[in-house]
């Protein structure tokens, strides 16, 4: 199943966010959107997912979603978004409960995506016990055992430390190669970027426009931590997005 | 440069002074229990030693007597098993009908804009002023003891539970939208649980206001209960039977804010 915008263009009152977006999400890649704060990456992100609806232009899935998916479109929060009350199985079933899968079923692909996601040892564990790198870990658990055609991820590795981060990096390569999957992946991290995107998009700031689409061809599997070539994409990114950045973050907020 | 910063005359070395710590409350388990039989300890030998005279307090041992004697009277029971009914009736109708509008407010705006005003308008009347009122509208027997805790119960629930539904975390509610729950689901798993804790200390005040209300529903119109029981040892000045009542009173007090706590313990371990 494939996404595709469609001069997707949205304002607040009179406060243009962004401007005739296009866009396609092909099946089986991942495409990065980066670009300074307050471009309308995360609000792009809600469009795609359902949560918000754009003024102008449309969201489009084409195709259809695999008939074991249970949740096509499925987010992974910065803040990770568990249940505190649930413990780490717990918060997967609560995702699985709603399509009537219970007991057995539901233990066996909670058993799968813990395994996946290596915190087969943390079932029972409550959120407060587990490290942020974890909780996110679990986060990523839940989404895979909906089974989503396309992965909707909100700066998923921000709210970690650097450390964290390149471990989760590793963690979502290595889950990719076993098994493909579809994602949006919004970050303000180039390093991120140029790891996981197979596209990446560069937004410019507030209205938030395409200004240009890096494809890396390098496999996902063979992108090393300080990789050359990497860096002289990270670099270009750079490039692209300094000037948009000075010049957003000198923009008075008007809240 | 190392050199020329190590040639310096060493200069006097002194431990950083200490100006952290504090404001981080301890549990501290027996000092409340020091605290209670230190006064009494001080009013039972005042009393005794006549510096505190037999007017201003009861000896606390003749309290103790007192209490001693109802217990094996069986009049202790008399009294505290209906007011306890009433407690437990008037509260629970009061506490469940307050969580659900408190619900309902938190979470349709109709019922917010209409409610709200109107729960703000009843706060603040004292219940029981309108006892006469509930006399007549369910009668002189239980039903209007019922009404007026049930009522007094009713408000400062309903306050604390839509306070606490708004506060619960609106990203898991957008969480539980995003994994396409239904509305149901996410009331009953994400924001009844996520109100929790904010419901079960809105109960504690209500309870204790509830416990207020049940002695002066008693005062004004029952032939047993703790607070007919005070009033009637009150109009006589009798103080040993006075203290002996409030002393139940506090100890109801202290059996319903611990067994919260309980509750809380149970519900809310998730809490970090």
């Amino acid at each position: 199943m494939d996404i595709r915008l469609e001069n997707v263009s949205h304002s607040y009152d009179t406060f243009e966010v962004m401007r005739d977006i296009s866009l396609e999400i092909p099946h089986g890649r991942i495409v990065c959107i980066v670009g300074p704060s307050g471009c309308g990456k995360s609000t792009l992100l809600r469009f795609i997912g359902g949560l918000e609806r754009p003024k102008q232009g449309r969201v489009l899935q084409v195709g259809t979603p695999p008939s074991d998916c249970l949740n096509p479109l499925t987010y992974i929060f910065q803040d990770f978004a568990l249940l505190p009350w649930r413990s780490v199985a717990g918060n997967i079933s609560l995702v699985l409960e709603d399509h009537g899968i219970k007991g057995a079923a539901a233990k066996e692909i909670i058993d799968d995506v813990l395994a996946r996601t290596k915190l087969t040892d943390f079932a029972k564990a409550l959120p407060k016990q587990l490290s942020g790198g974890m909780k996110q870990r679990v986060a990523i658990a839940r989404a895979l055992a909906v089974n989503p055609a396309v992965m909707l991820m909100d700066e998923p590795l921000s709210a970690l430390d650097s450390q964290t981060r390149e471990l989760l990096m590793d963690d979502l390569v290595s889950l990719w190669t076993r098994t493909p999957f579809t994602a949006v992946y919004v970050t303000h991290n180039l390093a991120e970027a140029v790891r996981l995107g197979h596209s990446i998009v560069v937004l410019s700031r507030r209205p938030g426009q395409i200004r240009e689409i890096v494809h890396l061809d390098t496999p996902l599997a063979e992108r090393q931590f300080g990789d050359p070539e990497l860096d002289r994409q990270q670099r270009h990114l750079w490039q692209l997005m300094r000037d948009e950045a000075r010049a957003a973050d000198a923009e008075l907020l008007d809240v | 440069m190392s050199d020329t910063a190590m040639s310096h005359t060493p200069a006097e070395a002194r431990t950083v002074s200490f100006r952290g710590g504090g404001f981080a409350p301890e549990r501290k388990r027996w000092v409340g229990g020091v605290v209670f039989v230190l006064l009494i300890a001080i009013a039972e030998w005042g009393t005794r030693s006549g510096w505190i005279s037999a007017l201003t307090l009861p000896k606390p041992s003749d309290v103790l007597q007192t209490l001693i004697e109802l217990h094996q009277s069986g009049l202790l029971y008399k009294h505290l098993s209906p007011s306890l009914s009433r407690l437990v009736v008037g509260a629970a109708l009061g506490a469940s009908f307050g969580i659900g509008v408190g619900v309902l407010i938190g979470l349709f705006s109709y019922i917010r804009a209409g409610l709200v005003p109107l729960v703000a308008a009843i706060f603040p009347i004292p219940k029981i002023a309108l006892l006469p009122l509930f006399v007549i509208w369910f009668g002189i027997d239980e039903g209007s003891k019922y009404a007026l805790i049930a009522f007094g119960t009713f408000t400062p629930t309903v306050v604390a539970t839509y306070g606490a539904v708004d506060n619960v975390d609106r990203s898991l509610i957008r969480m539980g939208q995003s994994f396409g729950l239904s509305w149901l689901s996410i009331v009953r798993k994400i924001v009844l649980p996520g109100a929790m804790p904010g419901i079960l200390s809105g109960l504690r005040i209500s309870l204790a206001i509830a416990i207020i209300l049940l002695v002066a529903a008693e005062m004004l119109g029952a032939e047993y209960g703790i607070g007919a029981y005070i009033l009637e040892a009150g109009a006589l000045y009798d103080l040993e039977r006075l203290f002996a009542g409030v002393l139940i009173l506090s100890v109801l007090g202290v059996v319903v804010s611990t067994s919260i706590g309980l509750i809380e313990r149970h519900l809310l371990g998730w809490r970090s």
